[in-house]
This record gives C-alpha cells, sequence and structure tokens, in this order.
C-alpha cells in the first residue's frame, strides 16, 4: 500500500507541475518573437544562458542577438523557411551573450498564427557548445580527407603521365604509332602502360601491359613492371627471359595485383627486321601487310604476378617492308557495344583487313572503331602500338 | 538545353504584356516571389528562373564562374535574350539588385527599368561608406553555411517536414527551398558579401526603384539611401516592412510600390 500511495503523490506532483515554472525552468531556452523577429518574451532558462535580462532583450530583433554572420543566415534562411513552410529544425547559430562571449546554439523554431491573432514565432534553444565542436572536427576531418583524396589523385595521375611517355616513340628504320585513349571522362587513373626503349647494337623493346584495376595502388604496379621490364632488358636478350623475371619480381612485391604483358624486341636483319615476342596473358599481337590477311601470333602465356610457375615462351616473326605489328590491350577486344557484345578478336581482323598498313592510320582507324563500337564514355583504358617496315622508295 | 531549362524559367501572364523578371536573392530560391509575382500575371508576362544550385536550377556549376556575381549577371542575360525580352523590369530581390544592375549596364538593350529590394553594393564598410559588415563578419557567414549544411549535403530529405497549415509548399519544395549545395553556397555567398559594386552604380541608365525596409540588418536603410542617390535615375521608396524579405514578409505594400513605379514608367 504504501508504494501506491507514493507513485500516486508522484504523478499528482507531475500533474500539478506549475506551467509557469514548466515555461521558465524548461530544460531549454524560449524565446517568442513577433513574425518580424522582434523579441516578446524569453523565459528564465534563455536569460541564465545568455546573462540577458529581459528588458535588455525585450523588443529588439532576434538577429540581433546573433554573430553577424548568423544575422545575415537568419535573414536569408531561417525567417524565408518560417514565412514559407511555418518551421525550422535544427538550426545551428552563434548567440552573442550579454558579456559578448560567443554561444553556440542549436534552435527549433515553429511560426504559428494562435487563435487566429497576429503570427508569432517560438525559438526553443538549445547550448551546443560540446556538439559544434565535434562537428568542426568532423567537418575538418572531411575536408582532410577530401584534400588527401585529390592528392593523391593527382599524383597517380602524375606517375601516370610519367607511364605514358609524352613524345611519341622514334625507331630509326621503323614507322611507330602509338595511341593511348583513358577511360570513361579521364579523371581515373588506368593501368595502360607502354613503353619502347632502345637495347643496344640497334634492337629495340616494344612494351605493351596492362596492370589489373585502376587509381594510385595499380599506378605504383605499372611504374613497378615498367621499369622492371626496362632493366631487364639490359640483362637479358630473350623477352620470356624477362617476363619469367618479371613474374617473380610481382609476386614477390605484396601487392594483390597482376598485369599482362606483351614484350616485342626487334633487330634489323637487311631490309628486314627480325622480331622475338613473349606474350604474358595478353590479347595476341597481329601481324598486317604483305600477301596474307591480317593474322594473329604467338601462344598466349600465363598472366603475369600470379602463379610461382608460370613459364613463358619466345616466338619469332620477320617483319618485311610493307608489314606491321599491331600490338593492343584488351580495352579493343573487350569494348563491349550497344547490345553487349564484345568488340572481339574477328572484328579487330576484319577492321585491320580493310585498313591502310601506316602504322598511324591504322593505330588511329583501330580506336576510332572500338571507341565507336561502344560509345563516347569507355569503360576501359585503350592503347594500341604499331611498328611497321616501311617499303622502299 | 535551352536557357529557359537550364535556369528552371516559368513564365506567366500575357504574351504581350511588359516582362517582369523577378530575380531571387541569396538563400532560397525564386519561390520567394510566389507572394509577389502572381498578383502582376494578370498586366504582365511574369519571369522567374533559379541561380545555379538554387531551386531546379539545371546550370552546372562552374567555381570560377560564379566567383564573382558578373557570372550571376550573365545567366540572367541569357534568360532575358533566351526568352527574346524588349523593355524588361528586372525586379531583384537582395544581391540581385546588384547582378540586375550588372546585366543593365553589360547590356542595357533588352531592360527598360530595374527594381532593387533590399540593394545593397557592399556589405563590408569601408570608411567613410558603412556597409554594417566587417570581413570577420562575413567569415562567420561562412561557418554559419557550413555548421548547417552538415547534416543537410549527404541526405537532405527527412530534416524538414512540411507543414501542414501551408500546403502551399508542395513536399517537393520543401526538400529544396533553402537549400544548396555547400560549395555552392560559399561560392555564392563570397561573390555576395565580399564583392564592391558601388562603381556600377553610377552606370545603371534606365529608371530604377530602391524599396528599403525599416530595421533590414542586412541592407540598413543608409545603405539604401547611398544606392538612390549614386544610381541616376533612382527613387527610393522606403517601406514599412522590417527585415530584409518584404516579399515574403510584406507582399501587399512591396506589389503596391512596384506597381507604382511600373505605372509610372512609358512603356517603350
Amino acid at each position: 500500500m504504501p508504494r501506491v500511495r507514493a507513485s500516486d503523490a508522484f504523478q499528482a506532483a507531475l500533474q500539478a507541475d506549475d506551467p509557469v515554472e514548466l515555461y521558465e525552468r524548461a530544460p531549454c531556452g524560449y524565446l517568442s518573437t513577433d513574425a518580424d523577429g522582434r523579441i516578446v518574451k524569453a523565459n528564465r532558462t534563455f536569460l541564465t544562458l545568455t546573462g540577458y535580462r529581459l528588458d535588455e532583450i525585450v523588443d529588439r530583433l532576434f538577429a540581433e542577438l546573433l554573430t553577424p554572420g548568423g544575422r545575415i543566415f537568419d535573414q536569408t534562411h531561417l525567417m524565408p523557411m518560417l514565412r514559407m513552410q511555418g518551421e525550422a529544425r535544427e538550426i545551428a547559430l552563434d548567440l552573442v551573450t550579454a558579456d559578448g562571449q560567443v554561444l553556440p546554439v542549436l534552435l527549433n523554431a515553429t511560426l504559428n498564427t494562435p487563435n487566429g491573432g497576429p503570427a508569432l514565432i517560438r525559438i526553443a534553444i538549445f547550448d551546443a557548445t560540446e556538439r559544434r565542436r565535434y562537428e568542426r572536427e568532423l567537418v575538418e576531418a572531411k575536408e582532410r580527407a577530401e584534400a588527401s583524396e585529390r592528392h593523391a589523385r593527382a599524383l597517380a595521375r602524375t606517375l601516370q603521365q610519367t607511364l605514358i611517355p609524352a613524345e611519341p616513340p622514334h625507331i630509326p628504320g621503323l614507322d611507330t604509332a602509338v595511341r593511348y585513349r583513358p577511360s570513361g571522362d579521364g579523371t581515373q587513373v588506368g593501368g595502360d602502360f607502354y613503353d619502347v626503349y632502345p637495347i643496344g647494337n640497334g634492337a629495340w623493346g616494344v612494351l605493351l601491359g596492362d596492370v589489373c584495376g585502376k587509381g594510385p595502388d595499380a599506378a605504383v604496379v605499372t611504374a613497378l613492371a615498367r621499369n622492371t621490364v626496362r632493366a631487364l632488358s639490359v640483362l637479358h636478350d630473350d623477352p620470356a627471359e624477362v617476363l619469367g623475371r618479371l613474374n617473380e619480381v610481382l609476386i614477390r612485391y605484396d601487392v594483390e595485383r597482376f598485369c599482362t604483358v606483351v614484350l616485342a624486341v626487334l633487330r634489323p636483319a637487311g631490309p628486314n627486321w627480325q622480331v622475338t615476342l613473349s606474350v604474358g596473358g595478353h590479347p595476341p599481337p597481329v601481324l598486317v601487310g604483305g600477301d596474307a590477311p591480317p593474322r594473329t601470333l604467338v601462344r598466349r602465356g600465363p598472366l603475369v604476378g600470379v602463379f610461382a610457375s608460370a613459364q613463358y615462351a619466345d616466338d619469332t616473326v620477320v617483319l618485311h617492308p610493307g608489314e606491321t605489328l599491331v600490338v593492343y590491350t584488351d580495352g579493343v577486344t573487350e569494348a563491349r557495344g550497344p547490345d553487349g557484345d564484345y568488340y572481339g578478336e574477328e572484328r579487330l581482323l576484319t577492321t585491320l583487313a580493310s585498313s591502310d598498313v601506316l602504322p598511324r592510320m591504322l593505330v588511329e582507324g583501330l580506336v576510332a572503331d572500338a571507341v565507336a563500337w561502344q560509345g563516347p564514355v569507355t569503360r576501359d583504358d585503350i592503347a594500341v602500338v604499331a611498328v611497321g617496315v616501311p617499303r622502299p622508295g | 538545353m535551352d536557357a529557359a531549362e537550364l535556369h528552371n524559367v516559368t513564365v506567366s501572364g500575357p504574351e504581350d504584356g511588359q516582362p517582369l523578371v523577378f530575380a531571387h536573392g541569396f538563400g532560397c530560391d525564386q519561390h520567394m516571389w510566389r507572394h509577389v509575382a502572381p498578383r502582376f500575371e494578370r498586366t504582365h508576362r511574369v519571369i522567374r528562373f533559379d541561380y545555379v544550385g538554387a531551386g531546379g536550377s539545371k546550370a552546372e556549376f562552374d567555381p570560377d564562374k560564379y566567383a564573382t556575381l558578373e557570372g550571376y549577371a550573365s545567366d540572367v542575360l541569357e534568360v532575358v535574350h533566351g526568352l527574346g525580352l524588349r523593355d524588361a523590369v528586372l525586379v531583384g530581390h537582395s544581391v540581385s539588385s546588384m547582378i540586375g544592375a550588372l546585366a543593365q549596364v553589360t547590356d542595357p538593350e533588352p531592360f527598360g527599368g530595374l527594381v532593387m529590394v533590399g540593394p545593397s553594393p557592399r556589405y563590408v564598410d569601408d570608411p567613410p561608406y558603412v556597409g554594417g559588415f566587417d570581413e570577420p563578419a562575413i567569415r562567420g557567414l561562412l561557418d554559419a553555411l557550413r555548421s548547417n549544411y552538415l547534416g543537410w549535403s549527404a541526405s537532405m530529405a527527412p530534416m524538414i517536414v512540411g507543414n501542414a497549415e501551408r500546403p502551399e509548399l508542395g513536399e517537393e519544395l520543401t526538400a529544396s527551398f533553402c537549400r544548396m549545395d555547400p560549395e555552392i553556397a560559399a561560392t555564392f555567398a563570397g561573390a555576395t558579401f565580399l564583392s564592391d559594386h558601388r562603381d556600377v552604380l553610377p552606370r545603371v541608365s534606365v529608371p530604377t526603384l530602391v524599396l528599403q525596409c525599416r530595421d533590414d540588418v542586412i541592407a540598413p536603410v543608409s545603405v539604401g539611401e547611398y544606392v538612390a542617390a549614386t544610381v541616376p535615375q533612382a527613387e527610393l521608396v522606403l517601406l514599412d516592412a522590417t527585415g530584409h524579405c518584404p516579399n515574403l514578409s510584406h507582399p501587399d505594400e512591396t506589389v503596391e510600390a512596384i506597381a507604382d513605379f511600373l505605372q509610372k514608367q512609358p512603356v517603350g
């Protein structure tokens, strides 16, 4: 019985809670203003929070209690929202207290027309000092993160620019043409890379590769692959050996990325050039020109950087005057048309059959055709390198 | 996309009426004119639009273009030319008063008059000129913008709920009114509150009405008087309205003052 009596008494006390006290000592500041924002009434909590006496603020505009910046926000956002929507919630503003301190607050406000009388605005105000500090930290952290991302992107782009030579490569005695087209809108860093470099004794290396994935990580692996091939080419004559070593390097480099590579070493042989080729997981090179239709070359070895046991083989082909060797990335053959069909090897061979044998024309024509197949926003990078032996005269 | 679609232009009123182009200010969108513009639809061709980032604008945000008010003025001219307007009166609220002046000075051809509601050519004090603010204050505004867009930028929809007592605002409007991408808002605020266009005022070459409120904490009466004294053919009307948005708070008085002004102008 005593328990019930206590509960009853508690309920009764709650019911009897003095409405005036409930207003004056509410756990938030209350302000009432007219429709123009002129203060009519404030509760004691508000006065305690801000240090003002009631007679100091009555008849003043609410905006006048705000920092100047907040004043503009009040007039350009809060008041229009109240007029148009009748309420505004969770508005963050800074009050200037009686002693000139800045007090961050959160406020909710409503515009009412009680009993059809003149409109009045009610504002509930909460001290938000701690919350605001925390929010600032969040905003700053977000801004730092965004800045880092921009920085990383810029770095990756710079890196990629170093991976894609600025100048079109030139091999004395050969016609060389290159076309590289980054995917999408160009903000992504792609994985395609190529290189054309002298090896010594008149021999040249032509490298084309594609690191899986995009972004800074891929760019790092791209740099590693490209520079490793250059260094290995000094030590090893045959491309298969170079790919085998590159495979080891990528496996030891503790990143889950692999690549596809085609490496050709070209050596002058009288009027012809002898080409030694090795392919690691890459679409097969194509020989164009001469009496036969365009044809794919060599066996396709395993992906580079996946299997420790990977073995690569060399193939040799002789490039006669009027013949051109074409290497390309899967951005060409795996381009998808409007119905989802791949561009494919067959279409590639057909396109090359009807194309000019001159490397420059051939490369432009092939890239244009692959882009036309899928539309202007391409899903993958496209890189094509063509090396041809010019006809005499 | 044509200029009308790009800038979310709405046109009403008789096609042969004198064009009235209502340009909203910093903060909200063309709905700021909803209590004023319709009142001219019987006599005038009424045009409203949204600036970049506001309301239903589809204009692409270019931080360089919109870093100065000239960028916004070029959009106004795009709207005016897109509709082939002649003898148009541009009614600009707040910063749009200066945007309108810039547009008129850049290309006087299509304009017959300007109405400036709460104009200020410069918000930052430059003694003896009093704009009413100092630079730290404007930085404080940018801060307020940043704080208030915290929860708004990512998922804005549930933050503000429509008011059943005010069915005039559809849900769609409630979701977008006074909301702007924080980067666009900060750029617009910078262009607005850190600019100085006092040199533009003497070059305005059409009759101009300056509507000034009392107790306007953004554009004080002294600034309105300065504008009216500096624009060659200007007339100042001091409204009984208080605050910075008489178009919302005192539409009757605002409509009346604009109508009086229009009546006095010879239609060309």
